[in-house]
């Protein structure tokens, strides 16, 4: 069966059609070309296809592409605005946050999440590290990319 | 996945409507249990009933010496809930601790309970709490709920309005977490209130479980010291490529001796 859903894809207005079964992840990439979600595990555990629906990060390989209908959905490529990187971009890659770049997407969403969620707050490495937990990275060892976070907190914080 | 068909219920009514219509129908809440289930091709359901449209059906309620979550509230709602925390500071914790934050953001209370999963979080907080579970018709005992792997008390079609979960006088959790997944491999919420004393084990068994030989101790004296001795029989206890029954019974007496210490501050 095919369903039809309209949703907003950072910033614009899309009127999506796709089969019930479609991943939101699936829906992105595929028909909409926006392919800098990645799809790491598809078991829901590594965090690279985060995005944010209605500003909360979730993982759009564990979400019906219909279920977000009438959702506000802000992927990787919604952040950088006038041709300036978002505060959290531009931190992993002052600090090199990365080295292959796969989690790197989902890094920067789920980051972008722990400063929503402590406002205000000095943010610690030891919360940071916490809550990652639901991204994994292979390369970095985890610790650019946490100096990244407390980085980009701070400007964040400022803003 | 296979192929299924999407249906978004606008009320409680319309959700059992489609449940009935459907020929191996399910509902879905956050989706957190279900559409990983699905991606492997562990589930053939047709109809896939989507309740995020249900009004009314999200939401805490701290009221005298009750905490209410209603069904659809996600857990990261519950962890971050100021009076969640003020009022049983171990719930929170609990839900604080499951999955990630990802998870943790769609994920909601009614799900887990309803697909019982034995190494799920919330089961423990239900009977180490003594909680009580409101559907679209009946009320059930937290006691009475669970009974069996992925089995619980509700009919085919029935649905998790609320849970309530008594204030206890004080009360503990902690959880042995498997790092790639965190899920329990064991957790264990201990609780006491008014002289009557709980222990729920989760991740161990087939499903929650309490133990009376420790919640017996811990009655006569609430220290970690009375239940250090305990260890329950690993005859029935789950054992796969994490822990073995052995390691998973030797856990039940460590995570009861930290809940305990923890509740006692």
């Amino acid at each position: 069966m095919t369903v039809s859903f309209s949703m907003t894809v950072n910033g614009k207005p899309v009127k999506g059609e796709c089969e019930d079964r479609t991943l939101l992840v699936q829906y992105l990439r595929e028909h909409m070309g926006l392919t800098g979600t990645h799809v790491g595990c598809d078991t829901t555990q590594c965090g690279c296809c985060t995005v944010h629906i209605d500003g909360i990060p979730m993982k759009s390989c564990t979400m019906l592409a219909v279920s977000a209908d009438g959702c506000e959905v802000t992927t990787i490529e919604g952040l950088a605005k006038d041709g300036q990187l978002h505060p959290m971009q531009d931190a992993f890659r002052e600090n090199h946050g990365l080295q292959c770049g796969f989690c790197t997407p989902g890094m920067v969403m789920s980051a972008i999440g722990i400063v929503d969620r402590h406002r205000g707050e000095k943010l610690d490495e030891k919360t940071v590290r916490h809550e990652l937990e639901g991204n994994i990275c292979r390369c970095t060892g985890y610790h650019n990319i946490v100096k990244a976070v407390l980085a980009a907190s701070e400007v964040m914080n400022k803003a | 996945m296979y192929e299924f068909n999407y249906r978004k219920a606008a009320s409680l009514d319309e959700a059992k409507d489609l449940f009935s219509k459907g020929e191996d129908a399910k509902y879905m809440s956050g989706g957190m249990t279900l559409l990983p289930t699905l991606k492997q091709r562990l589930a053939r359901p047709s109809d896939v009933i989507d309740l995020a449209a249900v009004p009314d059906m999200s939401g805490i309620a701290v009221t005298g010496d009750t905490v209410s979550i209603k069904a659809r509230t996600p857990h990261a709602v519950v962890a971050a809930n100021a009076e969640v925390k003020k009022a049983i500071p171990a719930l929170a914790k609990l839900a604080g601790g499951i999955g990630d934050p990802m998870v943790r953001n769609r994920g909601t209370i009614g799900g887990s309970l309803a697909n019982n999963d034995p190494a799920a979080d919330y089961p423990a907080a239900i009977v180490g709490l003594g909680a009580t579970i409101h559907t679209d018709r009946r009320t059930i005992a937290g006691d009475d709920f669970f009974q069996g792997l992925f089995e619980t008390a509700l009919e085919e079609d029935e649905l998790i309005i609320q849970v309530d979960f008594p204030i206890p006088d004080k009360a503990g959790y902690m959880k042995f977490p498997n790092p790639a997944s965190r899920y329990c491999i064991v957790g264990v919420m201990v609780s006491s209130k008014g002289g009557n004393v709980r222990v729920g084990v989760t991740g161990a068994g087939a499903c929650a479980f309490r133990v009376k030989e420790m919640e017996d101790a811990l009655k006569a004296n609430f220290a970690a010291e009375a239940v250090e001795k305990i260890s329950i029989p690993d005859g029935d206890l789950n054992s796969d490529i994490h822990a073995s029954a052995e390691y998973r019974a030797h856990l039940v007496t460590v995570m009861a001796k930290r809940a305990v210490a923890e509740a006692n501050g």
